[in-house]
């Protein structure tokens, strides 16, 4: 049994309450016991202080979509490294996507990782398993036997179910176990050899582009087939105005539905690939300038609902090749409260409202009791910065692989402190 | 023979670039040098003794991902006419598949201390990246859907010979510009040399924002050739467009082959030029293509010139 935990003198921001005022939170056996904001808190005689000296006090960041390399690519990386990313970036649970070798599509699969995960992570893994075996989109998997097991929603991931007949069938039975669907919408015979968004700097570089469209018509027959199943719908991650239109619209009849984004999308755009630059090239590609501020406004009206890192770490070897050739995906677990902080620093979404959508939100879709600040609720916790200047050196970052789309960016704000379960995880050293 | 310097890169003030991966890196006044350096280098290919040795001692590998007969050769010849040890690597099948990155080749190739690399790759950015890992020049000759800068300047090269001039033209270039590297460098330097850019094509064949690299965009031929001084067709990857990009190369031919009839909308001394190869009866008409206004062994002529010059304006300007 640990010893009590007080968090003083802390500004406690809760999304969930909508709370941002001053206070004090105490922790035992890993939840939160007691809460006051403004009054007294009642302290155990042996517990632990920690004052916060005014810094934020959050819920830890609940990360919806992180890929690892465990199991099949540990080289790229491990349980234990993308826990230890997470931790230093005050992600105290991700969703962990189950693009892995083999795929997480059966049961056992995801009890190795629930097991392993424990084991090895700091931070809470969440498994999403596979909507179609081998993530191939032909044969279903067992959505109940996986649920039991621990799968906390269904995606394929990286891969994006193209025949509407099964996808039909996946929603029908995902309702049935009340799962989510959590689907990454690409048309892939529009999208043909694509490699990064359709326009004049795609022609520019000589690289075939995406239409905004290989996004958008999926998207729509998505919706259309949630709201005939009655399923509970994610989409994955939206990059284009367009989707930003079809999703509000889909909202207002069906509030079943919700809607991810890439941090790299509110932060990043075409521009940024520069000469062919691969750490910019991603699985959701990057838009235009006007696609980038659409989905800002998405965000701040809530038409968006949750903030992810689309943590994807890769290897020099897959990286460091011609444009066209490279293989997709950035790391971000690091780095994504700073970059998310920089909508908060530019005054285009306020506070609570990033932060929602990186905690309360996705607790809500994944049905966690974790993502915000109340009694009896796990004590998964952040302490911010918000303001601490930094430079996101590649070298520096935890995670096994260097493909940070972040390289050498200078952010404002930092994870202070990061608790799991009333245990602290990372501090940081200056 | 008396009549030809013995160097003719001592004429010219140092070139400052290393590589020649992009026309977009050259600035205006970087073309016209590399135009009148090959305008020097025309001469030394028509004397008895075609050989300038001002690249004596030096090392050019030739690196061709794609093959490549006509550019492979002329980069060799122009080579070994400036005296440099020409050494020719066909990579026949795509290195990543055979486990080895490209990245690992330059790391091979550089350990060999060549003075310059001619690269051809399939793939957009791949010989930038490759002029990344290596501490020699780096000469583009073509990389994907990207660029293929030594092919705009003999291009622009052929036009002043033939025109007496560039700026105040208007070229107009035709057929698959979606796919074609030769459009992408020409409508760049051309664009840098002030002439009136058209580009003519059906409109799956042209990729977006092309009207912001041509001054002009047309759909129809007779509308877009009408009163242009310099006809430019590009090479239609038939084989794999048909049915999928076009629906026929009959259907093509009709409506964007040049023919005589079309033709007639040009000036009466517009010129024609392709960057081979030709596929006559697809996008050129053979009457036309081996016509009075045809100018396409010019181009390859030129060829030499202007890769001698690249040459030569590269490894001079590495020695200052």
């Amino acid at each position: 049994m640990t010893r009590p935990l007080l968090i003083e003198n802390a500004r406690i921001v809760d999304p969930a309450s909508g709370t941002d005022q001053r206070g004090a939170v105490l922790i035992e056996n890993g939840r939160i016991t007691d809460l006051a904001l403004d009054g007294p808190v009642g302290v155990p005689d042996d517990a632990e202080v920690i004052n916060a000296n005014g810094l934020v006090l959050a819920p830890g960041l609940i990360d919806m979509r992180v890929f690892t390399g465990e199991p099949g690519w540990e080289y790229r990386e491990t349980l234990a490294s993308a826990g230890e990313a997470a931790a230093a970036g005050g992600v105290t649970s991700f969703v962990m996507m189950p693009d892995t070798m083999p795929a997480v599509d059966d049961g056992a699969v995801v009890d190795f990782l629930v097991r392993r995960a424990k084991a090895t992570s700091k931070v809470n893994i969440l498994p999403a398993a596979g909507i179609t075996k081998g993530l191939a989109g032909k044969d279903l998997t067992e959505f109940g036997l996986m649920r039991e097991a621990g799968a906390v929603c269904l995606s394929d991931g990286r891969n994006s179910v193209q025949s509407t007949a099964l996808l039909r069938t996946a929603m029908s039975y995902a309702a049935n176990f009340d799962m989510t669907i959590v689907h990454h919408t690409v048309d892939l015979s529009l999208a043909g050899e694509g490699v990064m968004n359709d326009g004049l700097f795609a022609t520019v570089l000589g690289l075939k582009g995406i239409a905004r469209e290989a996004e958008t018509i999926p998207l729509s027959r998505d919706l259309q087939l949630a709201a005939l199943t009655g399923v509970r719908y994610h989409a994955a991650q939206i990059s284009t105005e367009g989707s930003v239109e079809i999703v509000k619209a889909a909202k207002s009849r069906n509030p079943r539905i919700t809607a991810g984004i890439s941090i790299n999308n509110l932060c990043l755009n075409e521009n940024d690939i520069g000469r062919y630059r691969t750490y910019f090239k991603l699985g959701t590609p990057l838009r235009s300038e006007d696609d980038r501020r659409a989905v800002i406004e998405g965000l701040r009206s809530g038409v968006i609902d949750t903030i992810h890192s689309d943590h994807d770490p890769q290897d020099s070897e897959v990286k460091r090749q011609p444009f066209a050739e490279a293989s997709t995906g950035a790391i971000g677990l690091e780095t994504l409260l700073a970059a998310a902080l920089r909508l908060v620093h530019s005054d285009d979404v306020p506070l609570l409202t990033v932060l929602k959508a990186m905690t309360s939100r996705p607790a809500e879709i994944l049905g966690l009791e974790a993502g915000r600040i109340a009694k009896g609720a796990p004590a998964d916790l952040i302490l911010v910065d918000l303001d601490y200047p930094w430079q996101v050196n590649e070298n520096e970052l935890r995670s096994r692989s260097r493909n940070t789309s972040f390289e050498n960016a200078r952010l404002a704000g930092k994870v202070m402190r990061t608790i799991v379960a009333g245990e602290t995880v990372f501090l940081h050293k200056d | 023979m008396a009549d030809t310097p013995a160097s003719t890169s001592g004429d010219f003030p140092p070139f400052r670039q290393r590589h020649l991966i992009s026309i977009a890196d050259l600035k205006q006044h970087e073309i016209i040098d590399l135009l009148d350096r090959a305008e020097r280098m025309v001469p030394v290919s028509r004397q008895e003794r075609k050989s300038l040795p001002t690249l004596s001692g030096k090392t050019q590998i030739n690196l061709f991902f794609e093959p490549s007969t006509r550019t492979q050769s002329s980069f060799e010849i122009a080579g070994k006419r400036l005296g440099a040890l020409v050494v020719n690597m066909s990579v026949k099948t795509s290195s990543v598949s055979k486990g080895e990155t490209l990245v690992d080749t330059a790391a091979t190739l550089n350990a060999m201390r060549p003075d310059v690399l001619v690269v051809r790759h399939g793939a957009a950015g791949a010989v930038e990246l490759l002029s990344q890992k290596v501490g020699c020049s780096v000469i583009n000759a073509g990389d994907g859907a990207h660029e293929h800068p030594t092919q705009a300047l003999l291009d622009a090269l052929t036009i002043r010979r033939h025109k007496g001039r560039i700026s105040g033209l208007t070229v107009a270039i035709c057929g698959d510009i979606a796919n074609s590297r030769v459009a992408r460098s020409n409508l760049l330097l051309l664009g840098a040399l002030h002439v009136r850019t058209r580009v003519i094509a059906p409109r799956n064949l042209l990729p977006p924002g092309i009207e912001h690299l041509a001054t002009e965009v047309f759909t129809d031929m007779e509308e877009g050739l009408r009163g242009v001084d310099v006809v430019m067709m590009l090479r239609l990857q038939h084989e794999r467009a048909s049915g999928k990009m076009i629906p026929s190369v009959r259907e093509y031919y009709r409506f964007y082959g040049l023919d005589a009839e079309k033709l007639a909308f040009a000036n009466p001394d517009a010129i024609v030029m392709h960057p081979g190869p030709m596929n006559r009866g697809v996008e050129i008409d053979p009457a036309i293509a081996d016509g009075a206004r045809s100018v396409i062994t010019d181009q390859v002529e030129m060829g030499v010139a202007v890769r001698m010059a690249v040459l030569d304006a590269l490894l001079s300007g590495d020695q200052a």
